[in-house]
């Protein structure tokens, strides 16, 4: 009898100090399916494929290929074995062009001598047939997400693996080319290839998967056939309990103007020319504004001209009425601005210092924290053991935790009370969930929308569609340094949203508007449908 | 003028030597700081070759001496290679520690081998018939057999580096040592050979620059600087062979500059004080380095230990 599992991992126990990550784990990927592999932050996904493609050695279990046991030691080894994986985090040389990419290691050569053309026949070859458009002389750093992404799966093919791992391929992508990279999802099944799905997208399993095993806290909790279940059902395995899945929230009452942007140009951080270019918005009381667009339009330097992390090329930043545009960094803090940074291990936490100092890192100068030039530990402990207590950030050792030992979902917790807790009264929040699990997401969701329903304007810059769509009042497109049109999430769909962000439609209205008290989000109406086709 | 020129070329040779070596070194991911240190026991060795074999034939002398020199250098440098990629070292201060020990063991080393001669030994050795057999007089211009040997490991550089597997998998260690580790390629064995074949080439450079002026070398003084000033061509040529060849033409005609303006009638009419022309390379590369470091764009990874976990 023909086997039917391409691989099959059987009773994956693997334990680090202190934890157990895989216990007792069973997964069968099907020849020709596409196998869903859910699971929170923290599940053990990463910990079993890392299994699978030979970078850890399991306790217990084994792994059979074709029926057959087969040990894997290391990426070599699977490799030889057939197995292929686009990482999250795209292992790509930027400097190169994508035909050396995809060749790099099994490169043809004759007596050491590269041997391009021979690469680039096979790679146009495998590229037709399976609808995988790349420019092969054009340079990594050059290329979208998209076409990165297909140079990662052209590399699979090109070392005619069977088994392919795709880990969170979609983070990155728009979705258009989340729709695309479905197609060739089915396309590469259709072709005998075997792919597992590592997500924690619902939508996306339910679309594309044939299969999906779920995990929670390292344990298997099972495996179901997509066509018979619902997104509802996933979840309830994923997290355990019922989960929310949009943000409740009742209609924003827009109060006075609050933050004033006009103009604005800041400096690229990888090129010498204008990352955000004449950017002008408003940001009001009592709502949650929301900046999407695809990563690297210019958000992250936005944001650094505004929250003062590089000095702005021109234009103005009035608060409350006062050009704030020169402050410095220490004096928009305490003028009223929380920011939870993009990079929270770059501009959010000193990683090298205890969860207490942490907690008050843009307060401590305050007299509560300081006397006569000296910290009052006493205080700086009591007022952080009152933040983790609030807010459930969890850590070894309490307050007395190196920040850097914390788990991500933990470390964004912290800064998250820490910025909550000032009672600013601008919210500035980049991708406030990136890496975060559905329940994380939940909590960090409602105290925005709490923050907002008590009066506070709060920025959002967000590159995840559902939460751009579910937790916005305003939503405002940045494409290529310019802001191409405002939205009303109530109005507009996910596709059409999806358009502005690949800069296929414009919309150049309020945006740009005066600072009328009289302007609602609501006359947006008019562009908006007039733009609708 | 054929002064000029031939000095431009001996000096542009030393430095397109030690620059490729550092440009090896850096695009395996490998800083290598050391590389004065090398230049400076790659001499000794070469120098010690030719004492101990005064007599010896044009062409085996060349031959051996220009080995000796590679051979010194291959080991110098692997004092780098074991303690940044076994032991994940700071390259930084394993380079400059490299720079120093190499400075007082040649020193201590030739004045041991002069104590034989003196009471107060000196730390220089002296070459001057030896010295012949690298020359071919052509009329005025004297003619060096280091000038084709840099030419043919310049374009050996260029080819092994941008047309073969070696190069492109080199490369990927210095941009991406976890990309290229992920399509199998063992960064560890990578970074050595960059290393080695740094000490190679710096081993040979130094050699050829205590030869290029004078016939006697003071170890005591080491090699001036120049090893560093090879890294400053590095960046400047970008870490290109091709533009390394053409910065090192431009910094090794300010460096013949000073060696030959007191025979040039029309430099000597201006009367610039002579330790002027010493100073202009440094000065140079001081300028060069500040106007052009902002557009460079050196290998992503370099100085960086290769961590596996590190995803």
């Amino acid at each position: 009898m023909e086997q039917q599992y391409a691989v099959e991992m059987l009773h994956i126990t693997k334990r680090f100090p202190g934890i157990i990550a895989n216990d007792d784990i069973t997964l069968q990927l099907k020849k020709g399916e596409i196998h869903a592999l859910l699971g929170e932050n923290g599940a053990g996904k990463s910990t079993l494929m890392s299994v699978l493609f030979g970078l850890y050695q399991p306790e217990e279990g084994e792994i059979r290929m074709n029926g057959q046991p087969v040990r894997i030691k290391d990426p070599n080894d699977a490799n030889a074995l057939g197995i292929g994986m686009v990482h999250q985090h795209f292992k790509l040389v930027e400097c190169f062009t994508v035909l050396e990419n995809i060749m790099l290691g099994v490169e043809p050569n004759k007596a050491g001598f590269l041997l391009k053309g021979e690469a680039r026949e096979k790679i146009t070859e495998l590229s037709e047939r399976y609808g995988l458009y790349v420019d092969l002389d054009a340079l990594i750093e050059d290329i979208t997400v998209g076409m990165q992404q297909r140079t990662e799966i052209l590399k699979m093919l090109y070392r005619e693996n069977d088994i392919l791992i795709f880990d969170e391929p979609t983070a990155v992508l728009t979705p258009q080319e989340i729709t695309e990279l479905m197609q060739i999802m089915r396309n590469l099944a259709a072709e005998g290839k075997s792919i597992l799905f590592i997500s924690h997208k619902l939508n996306e399993i339910m679309e594309v998967a044939d299969r999906c095993s779920v995990l929670r806290k390292g344990k298997y909790i099972g495996t179901v056939e997509v066509k018979d279940t619902t997104k509802e059902e996933l979840s309830r395995m994923m997290v355990g309990r019922d989960v929310e899945f949009t943000v409740a929230k009742k209609d924003a009452e827009p109060g006075e103007v609050l933050l004033e942007v006009r103009d604005l140009y800041v400096k690229s951080r990888v090129h010498d020319s204008d990352a955000v270019r004449g950017v002008s918005f408003d940001v009001r009381r009592g709502e949650i504004v929301c900046i999407a667009g695809i990563d690297g339009n210019g958000q992250t330097e936005l944001i650094y001209g505004l929250t003062g992390l590089e000095p702005v090329r021109g234009g103005s930043i009035i608060y409350e009425g006062t050009d704030v545009t020169h402050y410095s960094i220490r004096k928009r803090i305490t003028s009223g601005w929380s920011h939870i940074p993009e990079d929270r291990h770059k501009h959010g936490l000193v990683l090298d210092y205890p969860l207490d100092y942490n907690m008050v890192l843009q307060r401590y100068f305050e007299p509560e924290f300081t006397k006569g030039g000296m910290l009052r530990k006493g205080n700086i402990r009591a007022y952080s053991d009152e933040l983790i207590e609030k807010y459930d950030v969890r850590s070894g050792q309490g307050s007395a935790t190196p920040a850097r030992s914390m788990s991500g979902g933990n470390q964004q917790k912290a800064i998250v009370a820490r910025e909550l807790d000032r009672d600013s009264d601008l919210i500035i929040a980049v991708q406030p969930t990136r890496g975060l699990d559905v329940g994380a997401i939940e909590n960090i969701h409602r105290q925005l929308v709490a923050q907002r329903d008590a009066g506070r304007a709060v920025l959002l810059v967000s590159l995840e569609l559902e939460e751009v769509m579910s937790l916005s009042d305003r939503i405002l497109v940045m494409y290529e340094g310019e802001i191409v049109g405002e939205l009303d999430p109530k109005k507009t769909t996910v596709e059409e949203l999806g358009l502005y962000m690949a800069g296929a439609k414009k919309n150049m209205g309020t945006a740009l508007g005066e600072p009328d008290p009289d302007v609602s989000p609501d006359t947006t109406e008019g562009q908006e449908a007039g733009s609708n086709e | 003028m054929l002064l000029l020129l031939q000095y431009t070329l001996i000096y542009a040779s030393v430095l397109i030597l030690v620059a490729l070596g550092g440009c090896f070194s850096e695009h395996s991911g490998v800083i290598n700081l050391g590389l004065e240190g090398t230049m400076i026991i790659g001499a000794l060795g070469g120098a010690l070759t030719m004492n101990l074999m005064p007599n010896a034939p044009a062409p085996l002398m060349v031959i051996m001496v220009i080995l000796i020199s590679m051979a010194s250098g291959l080991v110098y440098s692997l004092l780098l290679a074991v303690a940044s990629i076994n032991f994940k070292a700071d390259q930084t201060l394993v380079g400059t520690a490299m720079n120093m020990l190499a400075l007082a063991a040649a020193t201590v080393i030739v004045k041991a081998i002069n104590a034989a001669a003196s009471s107060k030994p000196s730390a220089t050795l002296t070459y001057v018939a030896q010295k012949e057999s690298f020359i071919v007089r052509m009329g005025n211009f004297d003619f060096n057999w280091f000038m084709p040997v840099t030419l043919i490991l310049l374009i050996a550089a260029y080819i092994l580096l941008y047309k073969t597997k070696f190069g492109l998998r080199l490369m990927a260690c210095g941009e991406h040592p976890q990309a290229a580790a992920s399509v199998g390629i063992s960064v560890f064995k990578m970074r050595y050979a960059g290393v080695m074949i740094s000490g190679v080439l710096g081993g040979l450079g130094g050699i050829v620059y205590i030869m290029s002026g004078v016939s006697e070398w003071k170890f005591d003084y080491g090699v001036a600087g120049f090893g560093f000033l090879a890294l400053a061509v590095m960046i400047f040529g970008q870490w290109k062979p091709h533009r390394i060849a053409l910065s090192a033409l431009l910094f090794g005609l300010f460096r013949a500059l000073s060696q030959v303006h007191s025979s040039l009638n029309f430099i000597e009419a201006l009367n610039i004080p002579a330790e002027l022309y010493n100073m202009l390379p440094y000065i140079i590369s001081l300028v060069v380095l500040a106007l052009t470091s902002k557009k460079s764009r050196a290998p992503k990874a370099e100085g960086i230990p290769y961590d596996k976990g590190m995803r």
